[in-house]
């Protein structure tokens, strides 16, 4: 099939209605604006809704209305809005509704800026709401990503029921880059659970109140189970040139892009060192650090924020090797030159 | 009507099964409390007008948040004040729907003061059901944004006082303001008649919304007798008597009669329709042949740089589109960041054999220099061995470095003289494809097809290119 030259960010709205989304809801934010435009003019076309809602908070429990009809929806914003919308995605996580979120995450904390980041790791990775409970967040790092991981994210949400995140930068997101596009899906299935405003369905209810402590127990032990299937069944990683590695750098976004030329830049000088990128946040790759640990590779995490994800690295190894972490924030992207100068300096090579 | 006062109501449950309590046939509010009036008017009112089926009741946070205890409509739990979000997510999802979105004083005057707000503004075909009682009653009686001046609550321990707490919010009033809404109106439990007024107020708002009107909200003055610390019959008197008096009771606003019932347009595409609808063109091909440039001038990493209304992003995303199209990796980043400052816009255009890593250039192995500043801030960061591109009708220095190629363009001048200031930006398309052979002319000319917009501009860009691409072979190194 024919490819597209893109930006991510409209790659996720392209992407999203070929996965049979017809409902977005949502705030203007910068630097996820764009793909509420994106939205404002493409769903209508095919017969969906878009609609600028009052508030990210307004937004999120839009999402979670047309959710509960059984229908695909989403919505997008940036780390602020986020923090915003953390309510409700306790509330879709808890009432088991699968929708999609997207953040395009910006500088914090507060106002912060509008450049990229990657500080909201936590507020995205750990659930971020209160409660019990953790979304599946997928990292795109190009805008092709952006497509496929947005249809990707819609499945996951429906066979698990659960919200899920798209976790992104501005630079994904402002980026074109080619963009292959899969046929539509068309013919998605009922959902048993789901209210539809008829009778089959009328005896259904969606809520996250257990007033019995048990039962809210039982309830929080259920989810528990699907979390742990989440982390059996759906990792995704990208590895590159780690065979051989004694040293791993790891990186998700645009970071990892940077790292991935890093990488070819210190193989030409004989470098033993290779990438690790996550690709899905939660579930985290565990089992590949962990079997890289122990394997002795050393380990460098570089991140967009004041350390965030290396904390998950550092729990994963258990001890078994070390963990450095080389962070820029504000805004500021690493670099490849700047990452190979630390890499070299650190590890003398 | 007879046989309704006689048994329950179709659009209640038989047995409340969900609730946890061993008695399944009793609500569980307060004697005197008034939820159990209201649920049972709208009960009466769904299965009068045979809509519980494709009813969905939303649950506030609140005394009823287990309205779904009761009603044998769909059910959804709403987080404290969004009902009015959760209601219009899925009365868009299911147009053909009955909402009915069901809200304490608490839940809908304060914290989801702006939902209720912009639901009615947007005229949402929901029907909001207000339930005043002027306390919090579920968490144990403190001030509510309807608690009367003077009203002791355990947050207002010595009575509402205006000074600090400000004055009880009229609903009806403040949404009447709007011009969307079809039906408000405020009624009241105290008596027998009040009663009556309320049963029909109730069934008018879900009329309006079975006739697709538009949207309705029924403020109803509540008793809650163990909020107030009152009996069940001081409690009717004190609404009678002094609630009442703070809102007044009435028709707030009736536009059922004008008002035209609306549909929205359902349309549901096949999968072809949708790609194309996407702008997603499946005929699209590839059959460029690539070209085999000198090795030095293979996978570019490109700075393009200049004024903004010059064109550079689109300059940077026709390089782009032009590599795609011969089936190398390509990337385009605009500037962003700190980069942006001083009105320069400028991108990085990545075009690689094999797959790009960072789409960040720092040290470009091409540098296109539109502009003065642009050549002064980017020149140094060339790559030796590199190349430089600059208009030399606008840029009256010359670069310093003796370590790159250089070719001055007087684009600008190229463009006027081919009547257009505004192509100088395919001009050097052409010329850097020409100087260095990295791609064919035909290739360039299919790029446009995306990059320009407006197809009347295509022939001027297409002249553009040739000229460009002439001067840049005419004026090949060594
Ligand atoms: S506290 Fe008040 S509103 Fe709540 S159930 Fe009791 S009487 Fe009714």
């Amino acid at each position: 099939m024919a490819k597209y030259l893109m930006k991510g960010n409209d790659a996720i709205v392209r992407g999203a209605l070929l996965a049979g989304c017809r409902f977005y809801f949502g705030y203007p934010i910068t630097p996820a604006s764009e793909i509420a435009e994106g939205a404002a003019r493409y769903f209508p076309k095919v017969g969906g809704t878009f609609l600028q809602a009052e508030s990210e908070v307004a937004a999120i429990n839009m999402v979670y209305g047309a959710s509960g009809g059984g229908i695909r929806a989403m919505t997008a914003s940036s780390s602020p809005g986020i923090s915003l919308k953390q309510e409700g995605i306790s509330y879709a996580a808890g009432a088991e509704l699968p929708c999609v979120i997207v953040n395009i995450m910006r500088g914090g904390p507060g106002l912060g800026n509008i450049a990229p980041e990657q500080s909201d790791y936590n507020q995205v990775v750990k659930g971020g709401g209160h409660g019990n409970y953790k979304v599946p967040v997928l990292a795109p790092n190009s805008a092709q990503e952006m497509c496929s991981l947005t249809m990707k994210a819609f499945d996951i949400a429906d066979k698990y029921r659960a919200p899920v995140y798209i976790l992104a930068d501005g630079y994904i997101g402002q980026m074109m880059e080619p963009v292959e596009f899969p046929e539509p899906v068309t013919d998605l299935p009922r959902k048993d659970w789901a209210v539809y405003a008829d009778k089959e369905s009328k005896d259904n209810l969606i809520s996250s109140i257990y007033l019995d402590p048990y039962e809210l127990e039982k309830h929080n032990r259920k989810l528990q189970k699907k979390y742990a299937e989440i982390e059996k069944n759906e990792i995704m990683c990208e590895k590159f040139m780690l065979e051989d590695a004694e040293y791993v750098v790891m990186g998700y976004g645009i970071v990892s892009r940077v790292l991935k030329t890093a990488v070819e830049k210190l193989r030409d000088k004989k470098v033993k060192i290779g990438l690790l990128r996550p690709i899905t946040l939660f579930p985290f790759p565990k089992k590949e650090i962990y079997d890289l640990a122990v394997k002795n590779c050393k380990f460098l995490v570089v991140e967009m924020s004041n350390g965030q994800m290396v904390e998950d690295v550092r729990l994963t190894v258990q001890g078994k090797t070390t963990v450095d972490l080389y962070n820029r924030m504000g805004g500021v992207v690493p670099t490849t030159d700047e990452v190979i100068e630390h890499i070299q300096n650190r590890f003398s090579v | 009507m007879a046989t309704k006062v006689l048994r329950k109501s179709h659009a209640f449950y038989d047995t409340y099964f969900r609730n946890p309590s061993p008695d399944k046939k009793m609500l569980h509010y307060c004697p005197g409390c008034g939820h159990g009036n209201v649920h049972k008017m709208i009960a009466e009112a769904l299965e009068d007008y045979d809509v519980a089926d494709k009813t969905i009741f939303i649950s506030p946070v609140g005394c009823s948040v287990f309205a779904y205890y009761y009603f044998a409509t769909g059910n959804i739990q709403a987080a404290h004040g969004r009902a009015p979000a959760v209601s219009t997510g899925i009365k868009r999802a299911h147009p053909d729907s009955i909402i009915i979105s069901y809200q304490g004083d608490g839940d809908l005057a304060a914290i989801g003061t702006a939902e209720i707000i912009h639901a009615a503004n947007r005229g949402e075909c929901i029907t909001v059901f207000f339930v005043n009682n002027a306390i919090y009653g579920m968490t144990g009686g403190q001030m509510a944004p309807t608690t009367l001046v003077g009203q002791k609550t355990t947050t207002s321990p010595m009575g509402r006082r205006p000074s600090n707490e400000g004055y009880p919010i009229k609903v009806a009033e403040l949404i009447s303001q709007l011009h969307a809404p079809v039906y408000i109106e405020r009624v009241s439990l105290h008596d027998n008649k009040q009663r009556a007024k309320a049963r029909l107020a109730i069934r008018k708002a879900i009329k309006c919304q079975v006739d697709k009107l538009g949207f309705s909200l029924v403020e109803i003055l509540s008793p809650c007798p163990s909020g107030w610390k009152m009996d069940p019959v001081d409690s009717m008197r004190w609404i009678e008597e002094t609630m009442q008096e703070n809102f007044p009771l009435g028709v707030y606003r009736d536009l059922t009669k004008e008002a035209e019932p609306y549909t929205p347009e359902i349309l549901n595409p096949t999968a072809e329709a949708i790609l194309n609808l996407l702008d997603i063109d499946t005929e699209l091909d590839f059959k460029y042949e690539r070209k085999n440039p000198p090795e030095k001038y293979k996978n570019p990493e490109m700075k393009v740089a200049g004024f903004g209304g010059q064109g550079i992003l689109l300059l940077g995303g026709a390089m782009a589109q032009a590599g795609m199209l011969e089936n190398y990796h390509v990337s385009w980043l605009p500037s962003y960041g700190p980069e942006m400052r001083g009105g320069t816009a400028n991108c990085h255009v990545n075009i690689r054999d094999i797959e790009v890593g960072s789409p960040m250039v720092s040290d470009p192995s091409v540098l296109i220099a539109m502009n003065r500043p642009s050549l002064e801030k980017f020149e140094q960061d060339v790559k030796k061995g590199g190349l430089i591109i600059y208009d030399s009708s606008l840029i009256d220095i010359e670069p310093t470095r003796k370590d790159i190629e250089i070719l001055a363009i007087p684009a600008t001048k190229m463009a006027d003289q081919l009547g257009n200031t505004r192509i100088a930006n395919m001009v050097v398309f052409g010329a850097y494809m020409g100087y260095t052979g990295l791609m064919g002319k035909e290739t360039l000319y299919e790029s446009l097809k995306t990059a320009i917009k407006h197809k009347r501009f295509l022939d001027i860009n297409v002249k553009a290119i040739d000229a460009g691409y002439q001067f840049g072979s005419d004026n090949q190194a060594g």
